[in-house]
């Protein structure tokens, strides 16, 4: 029997806010433990959390940028469960009402577009973390850590839409590059700033009724994610051809096995009692909010691609490489605002640039070419200058120096030599000194032709204009 | 008269004539807690040398012209209220060593003020009784009768008052934790206007019906200490962003033309006689100095305490599970698991009456139930609310019972929860409307107990509520009687 996956997603998206969504803690990562924290994120008796209005216009952006309604009431809810990295033993979320509802997403795989679906978006605060290792003082123990308690999240559920693996993580990269291009999240999935479980289910091809479904928890890679469903699907059925079924369970995915296995089962979940949190009143967004934050957002990739494409003629690739990522877009879009030519700049980006940054192990934030002096560089192209050759060594030394690359070529004389005097005395010195090729040429073996061009380069210190170089040689070479 | 008689304004006036010092004040009521509380145990934390340090920095305070209305004043708070750097227990045992890192906001008002904070006052277990009698560190006696309870939860509020151990105190009313011990003991209990007040510091019982309050001597007093705590406080989402009017200007003896309305749901059979017999005279009182009565309906009321028991124990049962050992209160010392040490620590630092309302609660909120339950009881409370603005459509405030009894003996009804859940019913639908409430003093039994009357407003409008319960003191001698210990 040939059977057809049903994939969802639950994403974990964790905001870029200063503050945490309920209290005025740091959210900074890495601090020591349980240095940002206050009374409301301890759980303190008495505490009661106050709504940080940022998570609330973040939420709203996740919600523009993938076309959900955004609900002009939300409800906070309490999820409720005892874990010792939980202080209040419930878990602020929203429940019945979330803040965005029926959104899509539009993925292409191997040229064939599909939409998914999103069911919703909603805000919640995180959980601490136990620490059961590595800790000075600890000893055998374990140690709550609740610098993360209460740091804004949003979560976003895809509906059952996804088939493949590899739409699965079509659909995450898509969603990715959305909350980094909003400036929402730090895309950091090392970190855990973007997480995903996978709920996966299969059924016989042609039925329209779901398997019994399985979550697995916490795939922190793109490549974990396609690696976990794809365990899953094979594993779901493998079960059913051999006669067993699959068990509602939620399931954590080992990355050095990529096999996953099973947490808690149907019996052991939870009943979280999910009420409205008297703690927090309704929350109320007004049109007037909705819309000022639709006209704050940035231009998203999607549409990036096909500006690209159609009002600078970058080809399909050029614009996808350069729309990756909003900082390097905003990089490229810079140089041409400083009037490059198009398709030059997109060259020099994708190779001189994003080689060195590579060589580097830097972010194109931190490039030390700044765009204004990369448009710099390619006008001395484009007056010729210099040539592109000798460009790149001054784009060499710019990244070494900082210096403006008019500065360089005054510096080390490399402007380039376009007086057919100076070239010609070259050309002939060359010619003198090298009579066997000079007949070669003569008697037809035009290949010689590329050594001229190169002796006559070295000589001029690569500083001769080549076009120049060309023209001379062929005359002089030809008698 | 000695110095622990006095009302706040009364001692206010003396600490300003230089009469007295704060110092002397406090030095007297220390004295007066250390001599009774023995019998009434309202204290369950006193703190000598921190309430003689603040009070000889309130008499640099005078001295300097820097007097507040509560500079100096010596009072106490419900054991509730967080206070940093001094114990916190909310009478239970699961808190019986957790010292508070923060102050609660209403108390930090008044600590601005430069109140002298004398301890901490005992109380229903996580304010969840009407007795006193759940609390940890025993029960508190009745000033009036120490066989009888003080009422509840705020009982140690309104007994300090009473066995003069406090000039002034705050409680917390959930479903009549201020009003009912204020009845029983012979006070005055305000429960203002839910959002009046913030929330902010002091331990959660119900979220959304929990609101700070003053139980004091007389009706000024609780004018001057709702004014001192009273305000938006931004640490509360639920605290309300409006202007705090001047409530002195309410202490006005004239209730001509005022429309008072009776529900004749609360004029009920099961109403002791000598209750009864307090509000007809109450009634006479208020007509002859010009009041008009009408009567009203409240149609749902027979089903608040249902109601009440369902909301309140939802919100307790999830308000209370930060209470796991983990990281403060009591932890279990026995050597075992995570899920054993949560439950084993809950087990032994909860006592009976917080168990039987967190299951109570856990149950309503349960998948399968939360229909049937939470949320129809979330119904009732709003048609209980629609009642109560559809009476004040006819009427200015509601004059009812505050309890169907005086106050009872110890022990009396603590094997039998249904019958003492029933003795808030006429202050829980106060709570379920949100609005604010007040007892004064308008009797005494045939046994010698003091009896109160309640008066109920509309949203925000305690001014009226003031004024009224200001006009009955100033027509009667009630809040003049005093407990003989």
């Amino acid at each position: 029997m040939e059977f057809q996956p049903v994939i969802g997603l639950e994403v974990h998206v964790q905001l870029k806010t200063n503050t945490k969504i309920f209290c005025g803690c740091s959210t900074q990562f890495g601090a020591s433990p349980n240095s940002q924290t206050c009374p409301v994120c301890l759980g303190l008796p008495g505490a009661l959390p106050v709504l940080n209005k940022k998570v609330v216009e973040y939420a709203i952006k996740a919600g523009l940028a993938t076309h959900c309604n955004i609900a002009p009431r939300s409800v906070f809810a309490r999820k409720n469960y005892f874990y010792p990295d939980l202080p209040k033993g419930y878990q602020i979320s929203q429940y019945e009402l979330p803040i965005c509802e029926h959104g899509h997403l539009d993925i292409e795989v191997d040229g064939i577009g599909k939409r998914i679906g999103i069911t919703r978006i909603h805000m919640e605060e995180d959980a601490g973390k136990l620490v059961h290792s590595d800790v000075p003082g600890l000893g055998s123990g374990s140690g709550v850590d609740l610098n993360r308690a209460c740091t804004p999240l949003l979560e976003i559920v895809s509906e059952p839409d996804i088939r493949t693996a590899d739409e699965a993580v079509a659909y995450l990269k898509k969603l990715h590059q959305i909350v980094v291009y909003l400036g929402i999240c730090d895309g950091n999935m090392e970190e855990g700033s973007f997480r995903c479980d996978a709920n996966v289910s299969v059924m016989p091809v042609g039925s329209d009724t779901f398997g019994t479904r399985t979550e697995t928890k916490n795939v922190n890679s793109f490549r974990f994610v396609k690696q976990a469903i794809e365990y899953e699907i094979e594993r779901q059925i493998e079960v059913i051809e051999e006669g067993g079924k699959i068990v509602q369970e939620t399931r954590l995915f080992d990355p050095d096995s990529c096999t996953t296995r099973s947490m808690r089962g149907k019996e052991d979940a939870h009943d979280y009692r999910y009420f409205p949190d008297p703690d927090l009143v309704p929350l109320v967004i007004s049109n007037d909010w909705v819309e000022d934050t639709r006209l704050g957002l940035p231009e998203l990739p999607e549409a990036k691609l096909s500006r690209y494409q159609a009002e600078l003629g970058l080809s399909l690739y050029d614009a996808e490489v350069l729309t990756a990522s909003r900082e390097l877009a905003e990089y490229y879009e810079e140089i041409i605002a400083a009037g490059s030519q198009a398709k030059a700049a997109a060259n020099w980006v994708m190779g001189e640039v994003t080689r060195g940054l590579n060589d580097n192990g830097l972010a194109i934030t931190a490039c030390p070419v700044s765009p204004a002096l990369l448009a710099e560089l390619l006008a001395l192209i484009d007056k010729g200058t210099i040539s592109n050759k000798i460009a790149k060594t001054v784009f060499d030394e710019m990244w070494q120096s900082g210096k403006r690359p008019e500065e360089i070529v005054a510096e080390k004389g490399l402007v380039q030599v376009s007086d057919t005097g100076e070239i010609e005395k070259i050309i002939d010195e060359i010619m003198a000194a090298n009579m066997g090729q000079v007949e070669e040429f003569r008697g037809g073996k035009e290949k010689v032709f590329g050594f001229f061009v190169g002796q006559v380069m070295r000589a001029s210190k690569g500083k001769a204009n080549p076009a120049v170089v060309n023209d001379l040689l062929l005359v002089k070479l030809k008698g | 008269m000695e110095l622990f008689e006095l009302t706040v304004h009364e001692l206010h006036e003396k600490l300003k004539r230089k009469e007295v010092s704060s110092v002397e004040v406090t030095k007297a009521m220390l004295a007066r807690i250390a001599a009774t509380d023995a019998t009434v145990n309202a204290f369950i934390t006193v703190c000598p040398e921190a309430a003689l340090a603040s009070a000889a920095e309130a008499d640099k305070r005078i001295a300097g012209k820097e007097m507040e209305i509560l500079t100096g004043i010596p009072l106490a708070l419900k054991d509730i209220f967080l206070t940093k750097g001094m114990r916190t227990t909310c009478a239970s045992k699961i808190l019986d060593s957790f010292v508070p890192p923060y102050d609660a906001t209403s108390w930090l008002k008044l600590k601005n003020q430069g109140a002298v904070l004398l301890g901490k006052l005992n109380q229903d277990e996580f304010a969840m009784g009407s007795s006193c009698e759940s609390s940890a560190f025993g029960p508190t006696r009745n000033p009036w009768n120490p066989e009888c309870i003080p009422g509840g939860s705020s009982g140690g509020s309104a007994a300090a008052i009473a066995a003069q151990q406090a000039i002034t105190t705050l409680g917390t009313d959930t479903g009549g934790s201020i009003r009912q011990p204020a009845s029983h003991c012979g006070c005055v209990g305000l429960k203002p206007t839910y959002g009046r007040v913030s929330r902010y510091g002091v331990i959660a019982y119900a979220s959304s019906l929990d609101q700070v309050g003053p139980v004091t001597r007389d009706v000024r007093d609780a004018a001057i200490m709702l004014g001192a705590v009273a305000g938006y406080d931004p640490l509360d989402s639920t605290s309300v962003e409006r202007p705090v009017p001047d409530y002195l200007n309410s202490l006005q003896p004239d209730v001509k033309g005022l429309k008072i309305g009776l529900p004749k749901e609360y004029y009920i059979d099961g109403l002791h006689p000598d209750v009864k017999k307090a509000l007809e005279l109450a009634i006479e009182t208020y007509r002859g100095m010009g009041a008009e009565f009408i009567d009203i309906s409240l149609p749902h009321t027979d089903y608040a305490v249902a109601c009440y028991y369902l909301i309140a124990t939802a919100e307790a049962s999830s308000n209370l599970a930060r209470y796991d050992g983990v990281r403060f209160g009591h932890r279990t010392s026995e050597s075992c698991g995570l899920n054993e040490m949560i439950s084993r620590s809950r087990d032994e630092g909860f006592g009976a009456e917080v168990k039987r309302r967190i299951m109570l609660g856990t149950y309503a909120l349960s998948s399968g139930y939360y229909d049937a339950y939470y949320i129809k009881a979330q119904k009732v409370r709003t048609l209980i609310m629609q009642d109560f603005l559809k009476a004040f459509e006819k009427v200015d405030v509601i004059l009812t019972p505050v309890a169907p009894t005086p106050a009872f003996k110890i022990g009396e009804k603590s094997s039998d929860p249904l019958q003492m859940y029933l003795s808030d019913i006429f202050t829980i639908p106060v709570n379920l409307a949100g609005t604010c409430g007040i007892s004064v003093p308008a009797g005494i039994s045939k046994d010698g107990l003091p009896i109160g009357l309640q008066l109920i407003g509309k949203p925000f409008c305690e001014e009226t509520i003031i004024r009224a319960g200001y006009a009955f003191e100033q027509a009667t001698e009630w809040h003049t009687k005093k407990a003989t210990l």
